[in-house]
């Protein structure tokens, strides 16, 4: 029936449509222009990076394998890093994506396999590393490590770097439009002021917003108590009438079009928004802000373990990391690839360098604190923020 | 009737005579597709969820096999009252507006020339072959303050400032009905499309107005229609939070952020699993009660 | 079939109706080409993501992954849900109500559990993640679906022509092919689309369900939306959306030419 040459017709035209426009068929294999034995020089030491891991010239395996699965948030890793990989060692690389850290661990503590690499956040990994869910690294076998920025290197995740190296990192702090708020403000408590009615946003997070309001009551961000957490709930819940909306996805949006004046975001939103309007700024308020770091590992059991390991290295390498930064606003622990930046492109390093989202200070940095796992306690912490949303 | 014969040729008729002549195993025939997929790939990993609700949660927000009752009973404290409570007003809230709202399109459609009924179907459901998150970001590109809406109504003098529509309720409710109205449309068609509208047309010979037929003979025909997309609506509904969270600014909570925050944030399957298995209950309890009070499902061929 | 026009204020409301469902995907449509990356507002014309996406492989990919489960899962659970349809509908078996329940189960668990607890169930069984594996989720949740659409046109059938059907002489498998099946077969179809329309979209189980290089649309969009989705997710959903209406478009021609 007529019916029946529709859908079939139909589903046929647009299988056609999508084989016809893939450009090449996959590649099954790529033909390798590397020889076997590969030595990679350790980079030249750069002004930043301080002592120098243990391996100074070290006599790399190189990758049998033919791909790679690599598990991650979507456009985190530029395509051009990834070509080059593909180029350099004849791997092909597969990107999945997940939309969130918990869903990833949600999918691998449920016994999912067959991922290679990973970027977890640091709260991830700490959880990863206690439940034996990722391999081991062997850091002899990534030179490239000792371009990072020693600061970011050994957290409190992952002393020794045993098994994640950094990958970008940032902070979550507050973002408010220089042209819109009446007043300057300094500290978490001022978005308690009436002025913000409707006007702000806040990450949808339950840790970091619970965290600011501890913090605002001098308490500990990462607090197990119950009674401060009791009358943290209790803060928040004055705060509501300020609240516009909770968005992690893209609070910048509503800071542009200006619907929202002020908030806590993660500083790429800050920095896109920033983009968009310079008006907008990005402080440390007085009671503390947010810390994070993204982490390149390997989970147990990864099918493809040395092309892992090549990898970690690869993304290591000064020039392939400053494709990270061009492309994506978030800051970058490897001070071997900014000073190539700089060199490189003077104009963009200037305004990396001048943002606060991209690049903060010192001082800013001081005043920072991770978010850490707290076990038992974050049932805790759940039911306060599935009050305080009910309410 | 062939009993009789069936009886006395038992052993020596071929299975396909004996599934002929027995509706019984016409029946199960018929049936057993379903139900062998859907009990392997069903009821045993539902097993595994049962199984979890009554474990516990270890500190690292793994899975300690310990038996732990407490799960199902602190969904009794209050505050999960609340959040079911509204859900459930957002459930029925979408459900109503989608009868009231796809009604009259569905009845449109059944009533079209038969060419074109196909077309019109395709025609509802081909924004839905755009991926969802987009489409909710256009609403909210229309809705926003500043946004598409506001721009024309101001330009048509209608409104002054801005409506201010996003992250209220109405948005919500906006976006729900939008996501769900082909859930309701097409069981509705389905239903309405079947009746023979010479019935309709015989009983307005004889002197019915027309709001008479519709009330006495075309809505209680559609009945088993309105049945299916309530239920195709009403049970996504509750479960939905996707729609509140991006077009309410997630200020409120439902029981899909509930459930989905224990797979996710808090890590605590066990207590997940135990809220999913109240929900189920509850929600398959009002299904089937619902479908049998109202005689969907009664109508057998004996 | 009836001649009769239906009344105006009718006519109106269905446009009006049209209009609801369509503007958010002009719109979408329009955002396609839009120069602003953020995609916030309007800023300028381009083409320039459509060549975007016809380079994105990753995208490529995923949409084929996402048209071969839906398809497939769809065929299935059209075929296996209709006829559970038909057994619920004109049949009495033992477990009945048993059938019915479990019928329900996909309808009314909530997502993530389903995800979780068939992720669970493969892992156990040792069945590789994959597209096997979306596949047989997606068609474990569609069958419901179609089967309540079946079931509400099946409803009141007026079995007296089956049985006017075969009292002619016509066995049970040709009265089924030429008087029942045309019969139920808008709700057969309507199925079938809704089952479509929910596999294409579906994110939460797919994500449960697959693994390594198995990726779908819903699945790379929902990701992308953490830093942000570009008008090249809208630049897909435009064509495919102007392929179906050219296909239909020549599917009308065609059927007008015949008639």
């Amino acid at each position: 029936m007529k019916i029946y040459r529709f859908v079939t017709l139909i589903a046929l035209m647009v299988m056609l449509l999508s084989a016809c426009s893939a450009p090449t068929p996959e590649p099954t294999s790529v033909p390798s222009p590397v020889p076997p034995a590969v030595s990679t020089p350790v980079p030249a030491s750069t002004s930043a990076s301080t002592t120098a891991t243990a391996t100074t010239v070290a006599t790399l395996k190189a990758p049998t394998s033919k791909s790679l699965n690599l598990y991650a948030w979507s456009d985190y890793v530029p395509q051009q890093l990834l070509d080059d990989f593909t180029a350099k060692y004849g791997i092909k690389v597969n990107y999945d994506t997940y939309s969130s850290n918990e869903e990833m661990l949600a999918k691998l503590q449920a016994g999912a396999s067959g991922y290679d690499v990973s970027i977890p956040s640091d709260y991830a990994v700490d959880i990863m590393i206690k439940q034996g869910m990722l391999e081991k690294i062997d850091l002899s076998q990534i030179p490239n490590f000792a371009n990072l920025d020693k600061r970011f290197t050994n957290q409190y995740y992952d002393p020794g770097n045993n098994y994640s190296v950094p990958y970008q990192w940032g902070t979550t702090a507050l973002v408010y439009d220089k042209k819109k708020v009446p007043f300057e403000p300094k500290s978490w408590a001022d978005l308690w002021d009436p002025r913000f009615k409707g006007r702000l946003v806040l990450l949808d997070d339950e840790r970091e917003v619970t965290g600011v309001a501890l913090q605002v009551l001098g308490f500990d961000k990462n607090s197990t108590d119950p009674q401060q957490l009791k009358q943290a709930e209790q803060k928040l819940v004055d705060l509501k009438p300020n609240i516009l909306l909770f968005n992690s996805d893209d609070p910048e949006t509503s800071i542009i079009t200006g619907e929202a004046w002020a908030g806590l975001v993660y500083n790429g939103n800050a920095t896109l928004a920033y983009r968009e309007d310079p008006n907008v700024a990005y402080i440390c308020p007085t009671e503390g802000c947010g810390l994070w770091f993204d982490n390149l590992v390997i989970p147990k059991d990864a099918p493809h373990a040395d092309a892992a390991m090549a990898f970690l290295n690869f993304v290591l390498d000064s020039k392939e990391s400053i494709l990270i930064t061009k492309e994506f606003p978030y800051s970058n622990p490897n001070a071997a690839a900014l000073d190539q930046f700089k060199a490189a492109d003077p104009a963009d390093y200037s305004a990396y360098m001048a943002f606060p989202g991209t690049n903060p200070s010192d001082d800013f940095l001081a005043h920072t604190v991770a978010v850490h796992d707290v076990g038992d306690a974050t049932k805790i912490y759940d039911q306060l923020w599935t009050d305080f949303k009910g309410q | 009737m062939t009993t009789t014969q069936a009886e006395e040729n038992n052993k020596r008729v071929p299975l396909m005579k004996t599934i002929r002549e027995n509706r019984v195993a016409q029946g199960l025939l018929l049936i057993s597709p379903a139900n062998i997929y859907l009990f392997l790939l069903m009821v045993l990993p539902l097993l595994l969820v049962v199984v979890l609700s009554f474990l516990s949660r270890g500190t690292y927000g793994d899975v300690v096999f310990k038996f732990n009752p407490s799960n199902y009973t602190r969904l009794l404290d209050p505050i999960y009252g609340r959040i079911l409570f509204y859900s459930l007003e957002v459930g029925i809230e979408t459900t109503v507006l989608c009868i009231l709202i796809g009604y009259p399109l569905a009845y449109y459609i059944a009533r079209a020339p038969a060419r074109q009924r196909s077309l019109l179907l395709f025609l509802i459901l081909v924004p839905f072959w755009t991926n969802f998150i987009i489409r909710i970001y256009a609403w909210i590109m229309i809705l926003r303050a500043g946004g598409f809406l506001d721009d024309v109504l101001q330009w048509a003098h209608i409104t002054q400032g801005s409506l201010n529509l996003l992250y209220t309720p109405t948005a919500v409710m906006i976006g729900m009905i939008y996501e769900f109205l082909p859930f309701m449309i097409l069981p509705l068609y389905s239903s309405l499309e079947k009746i023979e509208f010479s019935l309709l047309e015989a009983a307005a010979d004889l002197g019915a107005p027309p709001w008479k037929v519709f009330l006495r003979v075309t809505l209680p025909l559609s009945v088993p229609g309105i049945i299916a997309g309530t239920i195709l609506v009403f049970i996504p509904a509750l479960g939905m939070f996707v729609i509140p969270d991006l077009m309410g600014g997630a200020k409120t909570i439902l029981i899909g952020n509930v459930i989905r925050n224990q797979f996710l944030t808090a890590r605590d399957w066990p207590f997940g699993a135990a809220a999913s298995m109240i929900l189920m209950v509850l929600t398959m309890v009002f299904t089937l009660y619902y479908t049998r009070k109202a005689g969907f499902g009664e109508d057998l061929l004996v | 079939m009836s001649e009769k026009k239906p009344p105006i204020w009718l006519r109106i409301y269905t446009i009006i109706a049209y209009l609801y469902i369509y503007i958010p995907i002009l719109i979408l449509i329009i955002f396609s080409f839009n120069t602003m990356k953020l995609n916030i507002r309007w800023e300028g014309f381009t083409l320039s993501w459509y060549s975007v996406l016809f380079r994105d492989q990753d995208i490529i990919q995923a949409t084929q992954n996402t048209l071969i489960i839906a398809i497939i899962s769809t065929l299935v659970a059209t075929l296996v849900g209709t006829l559970a349809a038909l057994a619920m509908q004109r049949y009495r078996f033992p477990g009945y109500a048993a059938s019915e329940t479990l019928m329900y189960i996909p309808i009314v668990i909530p997502e993530v559990v389903m995800g979780i607890s068939l992720l669970v169930f493969f892992v156990m069984i040792h069945f590789t993640l994959g597209l096997v594996t979306i596949t047989l989720a997606h068609i474990a949740f569609n069958i419901p679906f179609v089967t309540l659409v079946v079931r509400a046109r099946l409803h009141g059938y007026d079995n007296a022509i089956d049985e006017a059907a075969m009292d002619l002489g016509a066995n049970e498998m040709k009265t089924f092919w030429r008087v029942t099946l045309p019969t139920i077969l808008p709700g057969v179809l309507s199925g079938a689309m809704l089952a479509l329309t929910l596999s294409l979209d579906d994110y939460v189980i797919t994500y449960f369900t697959a693994g390594p290089g198995s990726t779908t649309l819903p699945l790379r969009v929902f990701s992308m939306v953490r830093f942000m989705v570009t008008p090249e997710v809208n630049a897909l959903s435009t064509l495919w959306v102007l392929t179906v209406f050219v296909v239909l478009l020549i599917g009308q021609i065609v059927q007008s030419r015949n008639s």
